[in-house]
């Protein structure tokens, strides 16, 4: 049980860190913020194991809330580089 | 058995992320890192927390199944529009696409237009 | 009526998201619900009633099934381009012309679009969606391409949402 969560666990961080990576290196400002959006949603499964391995479901609220906090930190960085105005 | 199948799910969808992230690392400009990651990471987080579910329904934690299912419903929808929305700002932004690309008719949009 | 069943689906929502039953709870979501429509209603769903027909609905859910599985080939599709060597691509963006009309189709065209084998939605223009293909398979064909990435998903769409 506490074995194979924890090669989970060490998986996603080796994901986390290649994100990580491409946020520090990027050679533009696109690429980082591709990096923030995909980091975003590991942190997703990230809470989805903290829920399951410590059995409390409010681990769940906090992926849910992440998710939807990410996806509009996503378009609104987006809609900068576009270089407009956030009236659309 | 259903603790079975979860575990197998999660493998499946922690392998994918990993995927996604070396996709991330390894292809040449800004579109194509967008494609591998977007897709690999949205069916890997899916893939999770299905898994989670499945145990949930298993083990008799409902609550902790149904958010996830939840959460699993919201990702599959906001990846995708994020993933379109950062596509088409750093098109406008201006970085061009790898130097092999073949054909870019966003561009001769543009400029038809301007 | 749309009022109705926007309402619906927020409480629904809460109680799924909350999981009790308890007398206070459950009124604390039919309040934040009706503040919810009547703030934000006009922003979202536009019509909203005939997606209950049942019709519709049928087809909605057998799309569920059909977009996992397009899901998956692009996965395997994607860890074959990420961990070859020689990385076989030739990308590109490619315009393509769609049928659907209504904006919810098209929304939910250019979503399925980014999640299926190597294609990415750009833009969406009118009846023109710019796509970023990884693979470029033609030479400015827009009737082949557009067959070739949208209308596997148009089959059925038209049927959820025209």
């Amino acid at each position: 049980m506490s074995t194979i969560m924890l090669v989970f666990i060490w998986a996603l961080l080796i994901s986390a860190f290649l994100c990580l990576y491409r946020i520090a290196m990027g050679p533009t400002p696109p690429d980082r913020t591709v990096g923030i959006d995909i980091l975003g949603t590991i942190v997703v499964g990230f809470c989805a194991f903290m829920s399951l391995y410590t059995g409390k479901d409010y681990y769940m609220n906090i992926g849910i809330s992440w998710a939807l906090l990410s996806f509009i930190g996503t378009v609104a960085l987006a809609k900068f580089l576009e270089r407009r105005s956030f009236d659309e | 058995m259903s603790e079975t199948i979860g575990y197998i799910m999660i493998t499946v969808g922690v392998l994918f992320d990993v995927l996604g992230c070396v996709g991330l690392v390894r292809l040449p400009d800004v579109y194509n890192r967008l494609q591998a990651a977007t897709k690999c990471v949205t069916l890997g987080t899916c893939l999770i927390l299905f898994g989670v579910a499945v145990m949930g329904f298993g083990s008799g934690q409902n609550a902790m199944a149904v958010k996830s299912l939840i959460c699993a419903a919201f990702v599959l929808i906001t990846s995708p529009t994020g993933a379109h929305a950062l596509a088409r700002g750093s098109h406008k932004a201006g970085v061009p696409l790898w130097q092999g690309s073949v054909i870019d008719q966003y561009q001769e949009y543009e400029e038809t237009k301007s | 009526m749309k009022a109705i069943i926007q309402f619906l689906i927020m409480i629904a929502l809460w109680l799924l998201l909350t999981w009790s039953l308890q007398p206070a709870d459950v009124i604390a979501g039919i309040v934040i619900s009706i503040l919810t429509v009547a703030l934000m209603g006009n922003i979202f769903l536009d019509k909203a009633a005939r997606l209950f027909n049942p019709i519709r609905l049928f087809w909605g859910i057998l799309y569920i099934p059909y977009l996992l599985w397009y899901i998956l080939i692009a996965n395997f599709d994607v860890a074959y381009r990420v961990l070859n060597p020689a990385m076989p691509i030739r990308p590109g963006i490619v315009k393509i012309k769609t049928c659907l009309e209504t904006e919810m189709g098209k929304t939910f065209l250019a979503n399925s679009i980014t999640l299926t084998p190597g294609t990415l939605t750009v833009d969406i223009i009118g009846q023109d969606l710019y796509i970023h293909w990884i693979n470029v398979k033609y030479d400015n064909d827009i009737e082949a391409q557009s067959y070739e990435i949208a209308g596997k998903f148009e089959r059925i769409l038209r049927r959820i949402f025209e």
